[in-house]
């Protein structure tokens, strides 16, 4: 059987996000914390996030769903890492336009990210890659 | 008449999906429809469309005729004694709501208890949940044993005198189990509860008589046997109808209006304010006549066969568990499982990819994923058009699933 039509949703560094999740766990202190779920199909996410003078130092998350939605948040944390609030909430908007099909500014390296490219061709899906970075948008807002 | 040919009926089975052949395995979210109810709603619009009950004019009384027909084919159907209890409703969603929001109001009172199962769907659940909290009633879970089935000593147990309604579901959607409603009835009656059964599984793939199982009240829906979307049924016994309040006001339910004081019509009507579902309830008659002509009895032999198939295929799969009664006779014509180390929705896609359609999720019953301890599953569910090849292709697809996943991790 033919899986040419999977990999383009199931990339290895997708998968590779999947089975080696990084940042996963909960900052404990000094943290905002982000709890979402998708309804329809029971996926969850628990972000934490610790923001100083601006700047997000830490972000980590603990969780249940599929592989899209899970590889996501990791691959959300690793990038927001470091970068100023502002530019967290603009990578989250470039993320939208990606999964929507749409172009989308090139200014940031968008690094493993790129990879979830393909889910955007998934309609059923979009949702799934979404969750954490709707989680972190709500957290760093707030 | 339960062989291949029966697909050669449901034109939407006839397609590709992502290059493969479509194996729908999805029917307990919604069935397909056959060309029968397709003409019948077709020919109803190109012909016959009119309001009812109250035209002078020929097509007015056509579709009347048409609309009270039906009426009187699902009266055949679950053997009502008239078809003043049958009240066309949007849904199965509806006509729970409707006995919580009229028979519930005006019989449960503070300190009642109000009795359902931990397999509910959402929809037998919430009603329930909305009624308890507006009348500081109690609502009871009946537990349910390890392979997913009721047991009548914990039935009895959770029954009280202080009970005043038992709601259940004939068939449960996750796990499949068919619950022995003919003995919770008469257990809550001995307490003087009513009962009322969701039918929503139940109605496509078993004969309902609702004389002999002596339900108080019955919800089903339309678009999972055969039927279209928007028509549902709401059973209730005549000496409840008479005596409840209508839940929806306006046209089509009244006899006279003063300015400051209406009186409603008469059964079953009372309960159909608005223009009714016209062409939906000649969808659901054709849906009717066309199973009644196949046979309520071969349809559930037939899932019987395909479930325990199902599940005599499906064990083969390393990793893979069922839940839900093993017996296939204790259960309709679905079945729920998990797959090691693939998410449900993994699952799903690499299914789709493969012309497969099957549902991933928790699907509506979030209380019963907790209690079997999963947070989603994939269900496949099959109906009259389903074969064995059906399933050896879900088999095919599993096994690719597993493949697929296994290679990269």
């Amino acid at each position: 059987m033919s899986f040419n039509n999977l990999d383009q949703l199931y990339r290895s560094v997708i998968m590779d996000h999947y089975k080696n999740p990084r940042n996963k766990g909960s900052i404990e202190e000094d943290a905002v914390t982000i709890d979402m779920n998708n309804p329809t199909c029971g996926d969850r996410i628990h972000l934490t996030l610790k923001v100083t003078d601006g700047i997000v130092e830490d972000a980590k998350f603990d969780g249940e769903g599929c592989s899209i939605s899970m590889s996501s948040a990791s691959m959300m944390t690793q990038l927001i890492k470091g970068k100023k609030v502002e530019e967290a909430l603009e990578l989250a908007e470039i993320f939208s336009k990606m999964m929507m099909g749409e172009d989308y500014s090139e200014k940031y390296d968008l690094e493993d990210v790129e990879a979830l490219q393909g889910v955007s061709q998934f309609p059923a899906r979009i949702k799934c890659a979404t969750l954490a970075w709707k989680a972190m948008e709500k957290g760093v807002k707030q | 008449m339960m062989n291949k040919d029966i697909k050669s009926y449901f034109p939407i089975l006839d397609q590709e999906v992502n290059g493969h052949k479509l194996v729908y395995l999805d029917s307990a979210a919604t069935s397909q429809k056959p060309i029968q109810v397709i003409e019948a709603m077709k020919h109803y619009y190109e012909f016959d469309n009119s309001n009812v009950h109250r035209g002078v004019h020929t097509l007015g009384n056509r579709a009347t005729d048409k609309y009270e027909g039906a009426r009187e084919k699902v009266r055949n159907f679950i053997n009502a004694t008239s078809t003043q209890e049958i009240i066309f409703t949007r849904g199965t969603t509806t006509a729970l709501n409707t006995v919580a929001s009229s028979y519930g109001r005006a019989n449960v009172a503070e300190g009642d208890e109000i009795v359902i199962t931990h397999m509910e769907h959402h929809s037998n659940i919430i009603p329930w949940q909305q009624l308890a909290k507006e009348k500081n009633a109690t609502l009871k879970y009946i537990e349910l044993e390890a392979d997913g089935t009721l047991n009548l000593e914990k039935v009895r147990a959770t029954i009280t005198p202080k009970t005043k309604i038992v709601s259940v579901s004939m068939a449960s959607n996750v796990l499949g189990t068919i619950n022995p409603i003919k003995e919770i009835a008469q257990i809550a009656h001995a307490n003087g509860a009513v009962m009322v059964a969701d039918g929503a599984q139940a109605a496509p793939h078993m004969k309902i008589d609702v004389q002999d199982l002596d339900v108080d009240f019955l919800g089903f829906s339309g678009h999972k046997m055969c039927g279209p979307t928007g028509i549902g049924v709401l059973y209730g016994k005549k000496e409840h109808l008479e005596k409840m309040e209508p839940i929806e006001f306006g046209g089509e339910m009244i006899d006279f209006v003063g300015l400051y004081d209406s009186t409603w019509k008469e059964l079953p009507w009372k309960f159909e304010g608005g223009t009714p579902i016209i062409a939906g309830a000649v969808g659901l008659g054709a849906a009717i006549d066309f199973l009644t002509e196949i046979g309520l009895d071969n349809i559930a032999e037939h899932e019987h066969k395909l479930a325990g198939y199902a599940m005599n295929q499906l064990e083969t799969i390393d990793g893979l568990k069922i839940f839900g009664p093993r017996d296939p006779m204790k259960r309709c014509g679905l079945v729920t499982f998990n797959l090691d180390d693939v998410h449900p929705h993994d699952v799903a896609t690499v299914l789709d990819m493969n012309g497969i359609a099957v549902r991933a999720g928790h699907h509506c019953a979030q209380p019963l994923m907790k209690c079997l301890q999963q947070v989603a599953t994939a269900r496949a569910s099959f109906y009259l058009y389903n074969t064995e090849e059906d399933i050896d292709r879900l088999v095919a697809g599993l096994r690719s699933a597993k493949e697929y996943f296994g290679d990269v991790f």
